[in-house]
């Protein structure tokens, strides 16, 4: 082991001590001390999550390059283990969340113990435990069996976690779902990690870097590691099993799925196509691109028209993944072209994003936990008035919401402006085609950001402002303080990366320097104030000017306005002369989205149809009621999964006629296989 | 450090003087439509004595309205005024037009327009709903023209400051590009769009049917009110310059002369005169457009841009 | 070549293709009869300006003759007869319903893109200044076709067969600097020939249909048994 990179490392093993530790307290400390369980599991995850952070942040800052081998795993092949800035990076984000959910979990899963469904709380704790140790080792692993045995860890764990409240026959369905495509992502992994050994001739990621490959078999490698990793990261069409698994598992875990365990697939997309393959070419970007851009708009229109909170958070995880594939897709294009900075820039613009959406992607998630914790209600439809009733929580969610909308001065927006500062770039293209689709592509990424903001207005309207639509609703209490200090911690880092781009993508260089020999020296060159991508005539954005000019506009209009006027009065507000405005006049989520649902109407599988109930005929016929109903369907479900199920079943039923249950059809089978096999053996 | 603090100087005021230029556009154009419909005008500057008036009344606020219902105008003004001093008026190369480029102008309004519509949910009656989510569906719609012509120009300009782009126009003197009128056009319909303008939406209308911004803000009154009608007012001054930056900035000041900075002044006001008599006989010659009829106009708008795009790359550019 | 390089008449040719290409694209959504006739008429105009900015800058003095050629007939003879047709067919008031026409407009745009691909190759090849305009005149070719394949009434596709011909034409004068002159006194017949048929067409096809709407062209098929259209008086037919 490497003595001057050592501590880093020792960190990253004392991180994943204390997951495993975490995981032992759940299993064992059961009966005696409740109590302790859940605090101390808790502890030591919080304690594995800024372990995760020290050290990954150090291995980044610091440009290490550590590695080890431990002597388990198979006697001719060691664990090989590295610590590298890129997996410093995703261990960062990582941690960060890990810390987050830990002091929001503790509050949270009291629901399961003292709520009104109890759940054994051990099984949650050990597999919360085995999904982050995972995580940390597969961003350590250097060889390929490690990685695979720590993603299948994860891909497990996440099942448990899904399905952790099994009563629901639908979070069945829902977690069977996600392991098939998590199994079937990691069956076309291993293929491409078959690929990269049989040319590498070894397991190992060294071997595998120094693999010859030819283009036809890099492509290959490439489009098989897209695939698969393109499954765990939500990708469209492989993307059906996020919006169902997703919401069904508990709060603080679907934070921890949709912030980081999407990441991981990000993760080694860029491991294999950056680092392992090495020379990427233009044509695998024109793919990501575009697979890309029609994941971002069609997570964002499918994200518009749910009304269960948690399904509407996992289909905008799908669109910003999107967006983070399409900076990837541009990174590609120009290094596969020749323009080493410009790739640089957007590879720049995808990490950054990368880290972006795993804080606010989690802070959100945790918001709809604490509005589900105190409400038990996931549905929009029934909520509204939290604002007053919780106001921090509503702060919290307000500021996710600003962040994923890509509003300055968060962080969303600086890595949305450096993905389009990247796409404006393309004149430096020679191909004219290439030159042509890029722009087009940054247009429908400023619809999908666009309609990313209509879908969060709605989202936190109809949830937090207004008037409550039910009761329960009406009677929440603000959430404890654990929650608070969980999101608050996110909410902060969200604006803290918003200010300050410039010490983040500084902090950024030893990855781009590892992964493409590059680094973005003028975006850093005008100082701590300006972000300056490429060049300061080209474009530059100051955020802490925007935010000192918000506070100042604050300031002034609090010293001149407010203080020397007239108290307000308070009164109804606007009824036509109606009067008795109730919830129900309010407008939902449904009647939000409606001009949209009309406009791009050929998007989804929409089923509408209004009952109108009547009572008597004729001329003294009066309406009772009035239902509508309304169903909007993912469009890949019905052309793509369910036909092929139906394939499969149908093949299967082809097949089936070799199983006929007679015991002598069987004993022949296996005496003319014997017979075959001999002859087989004696050629 | 001389030069510095009297560009920063300047900067400021500017924009303070596009702050305080805008309610007398609002003026100029109200005027100019009175005079076209044949009706009695008002004065020139009446919008600031609507100002005035509603800096002095009284609140009355819903009793539901949250903090943020209160802090939005606020905001709405920020966002609007970060937006005005990024854009040249007078003189180009000024410090503050480095805060933005296009892509974070169009980002400022988005954060005008996200808590705004925030706002018009936080009351919890129907006009407020109707008008948050028509609002939000056009705006959506109107992005990708807004971003295809900052494209087609920052593909020409070869930046998307607004200031060197504006300095590329000038030096490039006359330049005959298909592109650049595509675009122009384009930018038009997106800033009727953005702005609320007819045929997208009717600025002094208050019918439930018809209203877009207006419903939104239905609720607010006394200094809320003023500091969003300012906002507005500005949103549209902020339209005005940057179709004249883009296409026709000649006469812009280049120094911090007196001299310059004085043509700099009348040239960019008899431009946005003339800019509102075209946008004043635009509006009494077309009507209101349903709702469903805006994803039209906005497609063409997003054709032109499109087709400014795809001009420049096959015309403009060497072959 | 750098546009600013060029000289002025350079650069407006390139403007005025530029405009040629847009009342291709407003051809393709338009869905008023008489209004389409009109736009057709402007890309008339625009060409002959074409040509003639092109014949001022290169030394083809035959291209002015051209230009007048295009002038008499595609803007005023063709024009004027198509719409004497539709008053006296009583379609001038009508307008036809486009399925889709934002995905028609951006199924343009593509045909745009795929035009600059196809003529990248060919570019390179020539020499002259306004060589970058071979794209759009194939584009302005394809569009034609594109609204002879999705419009319903046969005057949309008369429109759009004349409209074929009008890219021909611009591509021979901006890559070669116009035909010969016998070949487009050939073709210039051909052209009004071929509208006035389409008249006779017209008045045989209403007669036969009692509408202009060609897709009641598909039972002439043996194997097509199925109706378009309901009839709507009821009258039955063979």
């Amino acid at each position: 082991m490497n003595m001057a990179g050592g501590i880093p490392l020792l960190l990253a093993y004392a991180a994943i001590i204390c997951a495993v530790m975490s995981g032992a307290i759940s299993l064992f400390a059961v009966r005696r001390h409740p109590g302790f369980l859940h605090t101390g599991s808790f502890l030591f995850l919080f304690i594995a999550g800024m372990a995760d952070v020290v050290a990954g942040g150090w291995a980044l800052l610091a440009n290490l390059i550590v590695t080890d081998q431990l002597a388990l795993g198979l006697p001719w092949l060691e664990w090989h283990l590295r610590l590298d800035p890129l997996s410093g990076f995703f261990l960062v984000l990582l941690g960060t969340l890990v810390t987050a959910t830990s002091l929001y979990g503790p509050s949270y899963t009291r629901e399961y113990t003292h709520g009104e469904a109890p759940q054994p709380l051990p099984p949650l704790g050990v597999f919360t435990a085995t999904f982050v140790l995972g995580m940390q080792m597969l961003l350590l692993a250097d060889d390929a069996l490690v990685f695979m045995i720590f993603w299948e860890m994860m891909s497990l764990s996440g099942y448990f976690l899904v399905v952790y409240q099994h009563q629901h026959a639908g979070n069945r369905h829902a977690a069977f779902l996600y392991l098939l495509l998590a199994h079937v992502g990691a069956l076309v992994i291993l293929l491409a990690f078959g690929v990269l050994a049989a040319f590498g001739g070894g397991l190992t990621f060294a071997q595998m870097r120094a693999a010859p490959l030819s283009p036809l078999w890099a492509t290959l490698a490439f489009a098989f590691a897209f695939l698969g990793f393109g499954t765990k990261a939500g990708m469209v069409p492989l993307h059906v099993w996020l919006p169902d698994a997703h919401p069904v598992a508990p709060s603080h875990i679907s934070a921890l799925m949709s912030g980081v365990m999407l990441k991981m697939g990000i993760y080694g997309i860029i491991r294999v196509s950056y680092d392992l393959i090495g020379e990427v070419r233009w044509e695998w970007g024109v793919a990501m691109l575009i697979v890309g851009t029609a994941s971002a708009l069609l997570g964002v229109l499918y994200a518009l028209m749910q009304h269960d909170l948690k399904r509407l958070l996992a289909y905008h995880s799908i669109e910003n993944i999107g967006i983070i594939l399409m900076g990837l897709g541009m990174s590609m294009i120009f290094l596969g072209s020749g323009h080493p900075l410009l790739g640089t820039l957007g590879l720049v613009a995808a990490l950054y994003h990368t880290l972006n959406h795993a804080l606010f992607k989690g802070l959100l998630f945790l918001g709809a936990g604490a509005v589900l914790y105190r409400t038990h209600e996931r549905d929009l439809e029934h909520m509204g008035g939290l604002i007053q009733r919780m106001p921090v929580t509503a702060f919290m969610f307000l500021v996710g919401s600003v962040a994923i909308s890509a509003l300055p001065p968060f962080n969303g927006f600086v890595s949305e402006w450096l993905t389009f500062q990247t796409a404006l770039q393309a004149p430096a293209l020679d191909n004219g085609v290439l030159r042509m689709i890029m722009p087009i592509a940054a247009a429908l990424l400023a619809l999908t950001g666009a309609l990313a903001a209509a879908c969060f207005v709605k989202a936190f309207g109809i949830a937090f402002l207004g008037r409550p639509r039910s009761r329960h609703v009406a009677h929440a209490r603000e959430v404890p303080r654990g929650m608070l200090l969980g999101m608050g911690l996110l909410a902060v880092l969200c604006l803290v990366l918003g200010i300050l781009p410039v010490p983040m993508i500084e902090a950024m260089a030893p990855i781009t320097q590892l992964l493409v020999h590059s680094a973005l020296p003028s975006a850093t060159a005008q100082g701590w104030l300006w972000l300056t991508p490429v060049s300061p005539d080209v474009a530059s954005y100051s955020a802490p000017f925007v935010m000192l000019a918000l506070i100042l506009v604050f300031g002034l209009g609090y010293l001149f306005l407010k203080r020397g006027a007239v108290p307000t009065r308070r009164c109804s507000p606007w009824d036509c002369g109606f009067g008795q405005l109730n919830h129900r006049m309010e407008y939902t989520s449904t009647a939000f989205t409606q001009p949209i649902r009309r406009i791009f109407g050929a998007v989804w599988k929409v089923e509408e149809s209004v009952e109108t109930s009547t009572v008597g005929v004729g001329p003294i016929r009066r309406v009772t009621g009035i239902n509508h109903y309304l169903h909007v369907q993912d469009w890949s479900w019905l052309k793509v999964y369910l036909p092929i199920g139906s394939l499969v079943l149908e093949a299967a039923r082809r097949i089936g006629f070799i199983q006929t249950g007679s015991i002598h059809t069987y004993l022949k089978y296996s005496f003319w296989t014997l017979i075959f096999l001999l002859w087989i053996v004696s050629i | 450090m001389n030069s510095l603090g009297i560009a920063w100087m300047l900067a400021a005021v500017q924009t303070l003087i596009f702050v305080a230029a805008a309610p007398l556009l609002a003026g100029w154009v109200k005027r100019l439509k009175c005079h076209m419909q044949n009706r009695a005008a008002p004065v020139v500057w009446q919008p600031y004595r609507d100002l005035a008036k509603l800096l002095q009344k009284d609140m009355v606020l819903a009793a539901n309205a949250s903090w943020l219902f209160r802090a939005t105008p606020y905001i709405v003004f920020g966002a609007t005024l970060l937006a005005a001093a990024a854009v040249p008026l007078i003189v180009v190369h000024l410090p503050t037009a480095a805060i933005a480029d296009m892509i974070v102008l169009v980002g400022f309004f988005a954060l005008a327009r996200f808590f705004t519509a925030l706002a018009a949910l936080d009351i919890g009656t129907a006009f407020g709903g109707m008008g948050a989510s028509r609002e939000m569906t056009v705006a959506a719609l109107a992005e990708p023209a807004m971003l295809l012509v900052v494209f087609t120009l920052s593909m020409t300009a070869g930046t998307t400051n607004l200031s060197a782009a504006t300095e590329f126009v000038l030096q490039a003197g006359l330049v005959l590009r298909p592109s650049f009128l595509f675009s122009l056009f384009a930018l038009a319909m997106v800033a009727v769009a953005e702005s609320g303008r007819i045929p997208v939406d009717n600025p002094a209308t208050h019918l439930e049917l018809t209203m877009l911004h207006e419903a939104m803000i239905l609720e607010y009154g006394g200094r809320h009110l003023a500091l969003i009608e300012w906002a507005s007012q500005v949103k549209l001054l902020i339209y005005t310059v940057l179709i004249v930056d883009l296409f026709f900035p000649w006469g812009i000041a280049r120094e911090f002369t007196a001299g310059a900075l004085a043509l700099g002044i009348v040239a960019v006001t008899a431009k946005a005169m003339l800019l509102a008599v075209v946008l004043v006989t635009w509006e009494t010659v077309l009507a209101k457009m349903r709702l469903f009829r805006v994803p039209q106009f906005l497609g063409f708008a997003f054709l032109l841009s499109l087709l400014g795009m795809l001009t420049s790359i096959v015309l403009e550019t060497g072959g | 070549m750098e546009l600013t390089s060029l000289g002025i008449y350079n650069q407006a040719i390139i403007l005025f293709a530029a405009l040629v290409l847009f009342t291709s694209f407003a051809m393709l959504a338009q869905t008023r009869i008489v209004q389409l006739i009109f736009t057709f008429a402007w890309q008339g105009l625009l060409l002959a300006v074409v040509t003639i900015l092109v014949a001022m800058v290169s030394d083809h003095p035959h291209l002015y003759v051209s230009a007048a050629l295009t002038l008499a007939l595609k803007v005023v003879l063709i024009p004027w007869l198509l719409y004497r047709l539709s008053v006296r067919l009583n379609m001038n008031y009508e307008a036809e319903a486009i399925a889709n026409p934002s995905l028609l407009l951006l199924g343009g745009a593509a045909l745009v893109m795929f035009s600059y691909f196809i003529a990248v190759p060919v570019v390179h090849l020539s020499g002259l200044a306004t060589r970058n305009t071979i794209a759009v005149s194939i584009a302005v070719e394809l569009l034609g076709m594109l609204i002879m394949t999705t419009r319903k009434t046969a005057m949309a596709q008369v429109i759009g067969f004349m409209s074929m011909e009008n890219g021909l034409f611009f591509a021979a004068v901006v890559s070669t600097y116009g035909m010969p002159l016998i070949v487009e006194l050939g073709v210039a017949f051909d052209v009004m020939v071929a509208s006035i048929l389409f008249g006779v067409f017209f008045f045989h096809l209403r007669d036969s249909f009692d509408s202009l709407d060609v897709s009641h062209l598909n039972r002439l098929s043996e194997t097509n048994d199925s109706l378009p259209l309901q009839e709507a008086n009821g009258e039955e037919r063979p």
